[in-house]
């Protein structure tokens, strides 16, 4: 477990489409790998650019609580917009093809 | 569906084993539950008797359906009727097919027979209603099993090559394919059968291509649930067997409670896939979008085929190949390459 560097409580990790965070229970401060912040604006940049109009978008800033983030993890390359059951009768009737074949 | 020889001679061979042959006879007409250039499987009242591919490898196949039938596994894996091949259809070379051969001489167009007890499949009407949570446990008892005997690879990244190569051949030049192409070239080695499966992910009992056509009720209707098809069944990474819901998961078609559900089933059984408690993605990514290129290929193999274009559905899959494509290489999860 990792200490904060600012108010000594214990940090918790949270996975923000596979990036790893590290946000103190405490003071809610949050930490960031090398590379990390990078990795998240290029995240950020792109979603921009895939959907627009841009959802918004989730920003660790200190202050949020971590229950903001999403309960089941995704990768990097998962869909904006995960959902599963809206869609229409094709939607649902195609996907349950996919289901069953190889 | 027209009848063709190998369908005939697979009816007959399940219809054989279903009574004795002195019993009156009332039997249903032998049911085809698929016809497939990779396997025809038809059923006879409590048997169904399968062919396997063409060019399954006699000696795989054989250790496949000795694991099926190994007793260590009596409730994962539906066991076959006998351990050995029952017997070998000849595939027709003409117009002029032949139907059942004597021995298990192997030669060519022979495909070789195994037959199974029926077993009661998901309802493809009814998708919600699947067992996730049995699929989800099966799996992790399969992947915690020592394995019995000596068995192949897993055939999951063989199968995933496979689906590349058809698409190449279905839709040469196109450039619908280029997004899918670009996501298999970012894959590890491994994960495209160029090498094999790194040490510390080879060496699991793993199922190969599990979807909800896999499973079955045994003894029908009402039986727990049992995995069938053992025909990519092999050594390897157990997170394979977990790709393919992941996949599906990550390009937004798998509701997430859906997806939770299959995970907690998969680490409330002890399933080793999963390395680490919390985040799944870094076991899952190389396997989940080795399987998100396979099923976009296979759509677009397919949609060719029939003279159409991709379906919403299929759409999405390959739309998750565009964002993987386009994926800074530090953003993937990878592992072990």
């Amino acid at each position: 477990m990792i200490q904060c560097p600012k108010c000594h409580a214990q940090m918790n990790t949270y996975n923000r489409n596979g990036v790893q965070i590290e946000q103190c229970s405490g003071c809610r401060g949050i930490f960031l790998d090398y590379g990390e912040l990078e990795s998240l604006t290029r995240l950020e940049s792109q979603w921009a650019q895939q959907a627009p109009p841009a959802p918004p978008a989730p920003q660790p800033y200190p202050g949020q609580v971590p229950q903001a983030y999403p309960a089941a993890q995704a990768p990097a390359w998962g869909a904006p917009h995960q959902g599963g059951h809206h869609g229409g009768h094709h939607r649902q009737k195609s996907f349950g093809r996919m289901l069953f074949s190889s | 569906m027209t009848t063709t020889p190998v369908v005939r001679a697979l009816g007959e061979l399940a219809h054989d084993r279903a009574h004795a042959t002195t019993a009156r006879c009332d039997c249903d007409p032998p049911l085809v539950l698929a016809d497939r250039p990779d396997g025809t499987v038809v059923r006879s009242g409590p048997v169904v008797a399968k062919a396997h591919a063409p060019d399954a490898d006699t000696a795989a196949l054989a250790s496949r359906l000795a694991l099926a039938a190994s007793p260590g596994l009596a409730g994962v894996l539906l066991a076959p009727i006998g351990t050995a091949p029952q017997a070998r259809v000849e595939e027709p070379t003409g117009m002029t097919g032949s139907g059942t051969s004597g021995g298990y001489a192997p030669g060519a167009g022979h495909r070789t027979v195994s037959l199974w007890p029926y077993g009661e499949p998901v309802d493809p009407a009814d998708p919600d209603a699947a067992p996730w949570e049995a699929a989800a446990a099966l799996l992790a008892r399969l992947h915690r099993t020592v394995p019995p005997g000596p068995l192949p690879p897993m055939r999951g990244p063989a199968k995933a090559a496979r689906a590349v190569a058809r698409m190449c051949r279905a839709r040469p030049g196109d450039p619908d394919t280029a997004p899918v192409l670009a996501a298999w070239r970012g894959l590890p080695a491994w994960a495209r059968a160029e090498e094999g499966t790194p040490p510390d992910r080879a060496g699991f009992l793993c199922h190969g291509d599990l979807h909800l056509g896999q499973l079955v009720r045994h003894p029908a209707p009402h039986g727990p649930w049992v995995l069938i098809d053992i025909d990519d069944a092999g050594l390897g990474d157990p997170a394979w067997d977990l790709a393919r819901p992941a996949a599906w998961y990550a390009a937004g078609l798998l509701a997430p409670e859906t997806w939770q559900r299959f995970l907690d089933g998969y680490r409330g059984g002890g399933g080793p896939a999963l390395r680490v408690p919390g985040d799944p993605w870094p076991d899952l990514d190389v396997p989940a979008r080795a399987l998100t290129v396979q099923t976009a290929a296979l759509a677009l193999a397919k949609s060719a085929a029939e003279g159409r274009s991709p379906d919403v559905v299929e759409q999405l899959m390959i739309d998750a190949c565009v964002r993987i494509a386009s994926l800074p290489p530090e953003l993937t999860s990878e592992r072990a390459s």
